[in-house]
């Protein structure tokens, strides 16, 4: 058995083959797995805010996708993996309830998703994988030994990214 | 001014206890009343916890729940979101649509209907007994209904706490049946600044 590493809402964690990173119910979050596959280092982000300079505390950077990324770039680099070999994939940013008038605080999933491509661009990885929108929930796994990243959800089924 | 959870009185704790007491009372009477049976509560906790325990006090998040989801309007904004385990939920479903129970096992658009009525009229019955107690007209929104991961529903109440920290205060009861088929969690969730207003208006301010 490899070993299963959890991460929690507002956090990410780094690892190594042959390990597993796992984050379970995501909705308005985003998970997002990077992988150099020359290595097998990996690192996975549950964010659930776009923009740290939006907010009133910005205590913990792991919150927001514009200073989670660059620290788990970091962290993966310390590790030995190579930023030009990195890909990344994405899922989560859905809408889980939908009101008519739908406001932003309802579209916090999409904004999220937008943020995550734009930091993404920024420090020059190449997203792959984009698995956001909808209204459900979806629980992520990153698995080291190969890259793939596992997408599971109650009525939607399971895939492989 | 937003206020800072962390640096909540004793006192004032005790206050919002009361305040949760008051309305899940309320709200356990109104859902006795409908599906004619007994109701347990639990003595409402307030607790303050950081953003990711949250989805723990429902079996973590990725536990199956139904949740219905009110925005709460006035002078202190608030969330309120009735959780229940996805299995209690059918069998809430089962009760108020006159089924077998256990026949209930996906849900159509009828029972989600019901469930959203539900959770309306628990919010009302809740919130009325807070406005009494406050003062404060406290108006709910029309209901919205998800079956899915807790942590997937509780992300859409904790991303915009998490707007202005790392904590999140809950004032929570449960709701079972006598015979404990039915579960349901019911939580307030005031909004940033919203629980300055609550302690204002019930003259607890320290």
């Amino acid at each position: 058995m490899s070993e299963l590493i959890k991460v929690g809402m507002a956090d990410y964690k780094v690892g190594k083959n042959p390990a597993s990173l796992i984050s379970y119910g995501l909705g308005s979050c985003v998970g997002i797995a990077l992988y150099d596959p020359m290595t097998k280092i990996g690192g996975l982000a549950h964010i659930m805010l776009p923009d740290s300079t939006q907010a009133r505390s910005a205590e913990n950077p792991a919150k927001f996708a514009d200073t989670a990324l660059p620290r788990m770039l970091d962290d993966m680099l310390k590790l030995g993996a190579f930023k030009s070999r990195m890909v990344a994939k994405i899922a989560g940013g859905s809408q889980m309830f939908a009101f008519a008038n739908a406001t932003d605080i309802m579209r916090v999933g999409e904004r999220n998703a937008e943020a995550v491509r734009n930091v993404l661009k920024k420090i020059d990885i190449r997203l792959i994988a984009d698995d956001t929108g909808g209204n459900y929930g979806r629980t992520v796994e990153l698995k080291l030994d190969s890259g793939i990243y596992r997408v599971k959800t109650i009525d939607k089924g399971e895939k492989e990214l | 001014m937003y206020e800072d959870i962390l640096k909540l009185s004793a006192l004032q704790l005790d206050a919002l206890r009361e305040i949760g007491n008051v309305g899940a009372g309320n709200s356990a009477t109104a859902l006795s009343q409908i599906i004619n049976r007994k109701i347990d509560m639990t003595v409402p906790q307030v607790a303050i916890m950081p953003l990711d325990d949250v989805p723990n006090v429902v079996g973590g998040p990725d536990a199956m729940v139904a949740g219905v989801y009110l925005r709460v309007f006035g002078p202190a904004p608030s969330s309120i979101l009735f959780l229940l385990p996805r299995d209690s939920a059918f069998c809430l479903v089962d009760m108020l649509m006159g089924r077998e129970p256990g026949s209930t096992t996906s849900l159509t658009s009828m029972d989600e209907s019901a469930l959203m009525e539900i959770g309306n009229i628990l919010a009302g019955a809740y919130l009325n007994a807070l406005s009494y107690f406050t003062h404060l007209t406290l108006l709910p929104s029309i209901p919205a209904l998800a079956v899915d991961m807790a942590g997937a529903i509780l992300s859409v109440i904790l991303s915009q706490l998490g707007q202005m920290g790392d904590h999140a205060l809950v004032i929570e009861t449960e709701f079972t049946t006598a015979t404990d088929d039915v579960k349901g969690h019911f939580f307030l969730i005031p909004d940033p600044g919203s629980l300055t207003t609550i302690l204002a208006a019930i003259g607890v301010k320290e």
